[in-house]
């Protein structure tokens, strides 16, 4: 249903052009849940705008392609992106404190959504976003929908963001680290309900997020990002239980939960490089207690990682 | 509402007060109005006669007290030069000023916002830099230079407008309009685009700025991602939000221009509020002085008073802070 081939995304800046997404190659099969994962700068969000077609200037999808039920998405004039957009491909965001319009109310906000996609009566596309947001779990719909985002929790937010993207049954979701902005407890839930709504409604999902254990849960399979590119990639448990590339080993280990007690946390040495000024060779290299002359030449991706030397 | 409506309402009454005050003991430091509307070779007793006529002859205090009572009575007292009450001096000229404030605002807001939008949507043209350098010339030529130079231009060169003075008016409710005329509107043009022009470049800039600031907010690329039609991303979601700092700042430009149309009112002889109040100050005309102030403050108070409540009507978090 989607592949993507060869993504490259660029953006000018004052260092030079930074390639947020770097030969990025996935498949994604309907209903499937995929977990992108990287760091804050790995080019992961910059991945979802590119798929869906929100990458602003200075930034520009340079090469490659995203093949979407069988059309191709770059280069398509902006108004078929326009329309695919909220309808086929749909997209939540980060912080819900600032992605719903503080000062139009949800009902403008829902209403028009379903109008940018539909011409249906008034009423019809009310009752449909009443639906939505029972749907998402909110209680007495017809009074939520009178008021303004202000009015809502965080997470109250994030569920209506998440009604809003589910209003026409899109094909594919990419939920752009929906979680992170929320508690703990209200991301359980959210995460609950995501699974829950992507399967009832039969939406594939692009799940980007920079925390593993929050892919580990429910994502069928699991990209690693590392500075714009995918250096691992495979089924969930595969990938978390054997990791193959030292940076996902890395990033494993540096989650507190695996480290009961005492016991000081693993840290990845340095930081990740500026992306308009990579190291020659594997991006990896510098950070790496691998590294060889050999690393000095970009590695290929092959078997599903994109190592010199990997792990198992 | 209706609560803070009046609360607001007796505040006004309080900075009346004091603002009264302020002017009536400044005025009466600056000078005796007597020495200046009597003949000079006038005796004694002529001077003493004038003073009493005009109550100039009682203790400051005293007069002030007079004043106040006349005061909530609607009554600001008689223009020592004109004879007449004071208020009535002022509304006269009223329309004249208000007319042009208002031609002024409609021009400054309908181009300014439009051209602002477009500045901060295409940063990098060539057609919005042309905008923002116009804006910076706008907003740091002097106002008086800048209408001699549309005087010499169009009603000079030119000769397509006429350089001074107010069309034919009509009495529209009761007062005197001239810019319901299309001849009427060719004197009003060249003063209220000289008045304009400052305000202009500074909602062109203020537009600018919150749209360069606010197109990168999430709330934009989510409306995007919704597939809205870039029309409503703009003119609904951005527009309603950049409309909240500029109708603040509107709304103080917009009681700066009545207050201050001083400048252009002289040199398009305009017979305005602005004009008559400089001629009055060198007169030591106190009660159409004070008048002058008393009316200018409170429009300031009530266009404060329409901008809050435009507030809550654009901004759904200021009406909850309200009803708490």
């Amino acid at each position: 249903m989607l592949e993507i081939e060869n993504l490259v995304t660029e953006f000018a800046t004052r260092d030079g052009i930074a390639r947020a997404v770097n030969d990025v190659s996935f498949e994604l099969k309907p209903k499937e849940i995929l977990g992108v994962v990287g760091e804050s700068g790995s080019g992961k969000s910059v991945l979802g705008y590119s798929m869906i077609g929100l990458v602003d200037p200075p930034g520009r999808v340079v090469s490659g392609s995203v093949r979407f039920e069988g059309r191709e998405l770059i280069g398509l004039p902006e108004e078929e992106m326009r329309a695919l957009r909220g309808k086929r491909i749909a997209m939540i965001f980060q912080d819900p404190m600032m992605t719903l319009n503080p000062v139009l109310s949800i009902e403008t906000q829902m209403v028009e959504t379903v109008f940018a996609h539909e011409s249906f009566d008034r009423a019809k596309a009310r009752k449909i976003c009443l639906e939505n947001l029972e749907l998402v779990g909110i209680a007495s719909p017809e009074r939520r929908l009178k008021q303004y985002p202000h009015e809502f929790s965080g997470g109250m937010r994030q569920r209506v963001a998440i009604a809003i993207a589910l209003l026409h049954r899109p094909a594919l979701i990419i939920a752009d680290e929906p979680t992170t902005a929320l508690d703990v407890t209200v991301q359980g839930q959210i995460l609950y309900e995501m699974q829950r709504l992507v399967r009832e409604t039969g939406a594939a999902l692009v799940w980007i997020t920079h925390d593993l254990s929050v892919v580990a849960g429910f994502a069928d399979s699991v990209a690693v990002m590392y500075a714009g590119r995918i250096v691992e990639n495979g089924r969930t448990e595969d990938v978390l239980h054997s990791p193959r590339h030292p940076y996902t080993r890395s990033l494993l280990d540096s989650v507190p939960a695996n480290n009961i007690g005492q016991v000081r946390l693993r840290q990845i040495p340095g930081m990740t490089p500026s992306l308009a000024r990579l190291p020659a060779g594997c991006s990896f290299r510098e950070r790496c207690g691998h590294a060889d002359a050999q690393c000095s030449s970009m590695p290929e991706m092959k078997t599903s990682v994109r190592c010199h030397h990997p792990l198992c | 509402m209706t609560v803070y409506v009046l609360r607001r309402l007796a505040q006004t009454l309080l900075v009346l007060f004091v603002t009264s005050g302020l002017v009536f003991g400044g005025l009466y430091l600056v000078g005796d109005p007597v020495e200046i509307l009597v003949n000079p070779q006038a005796d004694q007793e002529e001077r003493a006669r004038t003073a009493a006529a005009l109550g100039l002859d009682k203790p400051v205090l005293e007069q002030y007290g007079l004043f106040l009572k006349g005061m909530f009575a609607g009554d600001l007292g008689k223009s020592f030069v004109f004879g007449r009450p004071a208020l009535e001096v002022i509304l006269e000229r009223m329309p004249a000023t208000l007319e042009l404030a208002f031609l002024a605002m409609l021009m400054s807001v309908g181009l300014g916002i439009p051209l602002g939008l477009y500045a901060g949507l295409y940063p990098d043209r060539k057609t919005s830099k042309a905008i923002m350098a116009g804006s910076i010339l706008g907003f740091s030529l002097p106002t008086f230079w800048v209408g001699l130079l549309l005087i010499m231009v169009f009603a000079v060169q030119l000769g397509w407008l006429p350089s001074t003075g107010r069309g034919p008016t009509e009495n529209v409710f009761g007062f005197s309009i001239s810019i319901f005329s299309v001849e009427g509107l060719r004197y009003a043009f060249l003063p209220s685009l000289n008045l304009a022009l400052f305000k202009l470049s500074l909602i062109i800039r203020l537009t600018r700025a919150q749209v360069r600031e606010q197109a990168l907010l999430d709330y934009i690329r989510f409306a995007r991602a919704k597939g809205l039609p870039r029309s409503r991303v703009i003119g609904v979601h951005l527009l309603k939000n950049i409309l909240i700092p500029l109708v603040t700042v509107i709304g103080l430009e917009l009681g700066s221009v009545i207050a201050f149309a001083i400048v252009t009112e002289s040199i398009f002889a305009w017979p305005g509020m602005g004009k008559l109040v400089i001629d009055s100050i060198f007169q030591l005309d106190r009660p159409v002085v004070v008048a002058y102030l008393l009316v200018v403050v409170f429009m300031f108070i009530m266009i404060n008073l329409v901008v809050d409540v435009l507030y809550s009507a654009l901004d759904p978090r200021v009406r909850i802070a309200e009803a708490k």
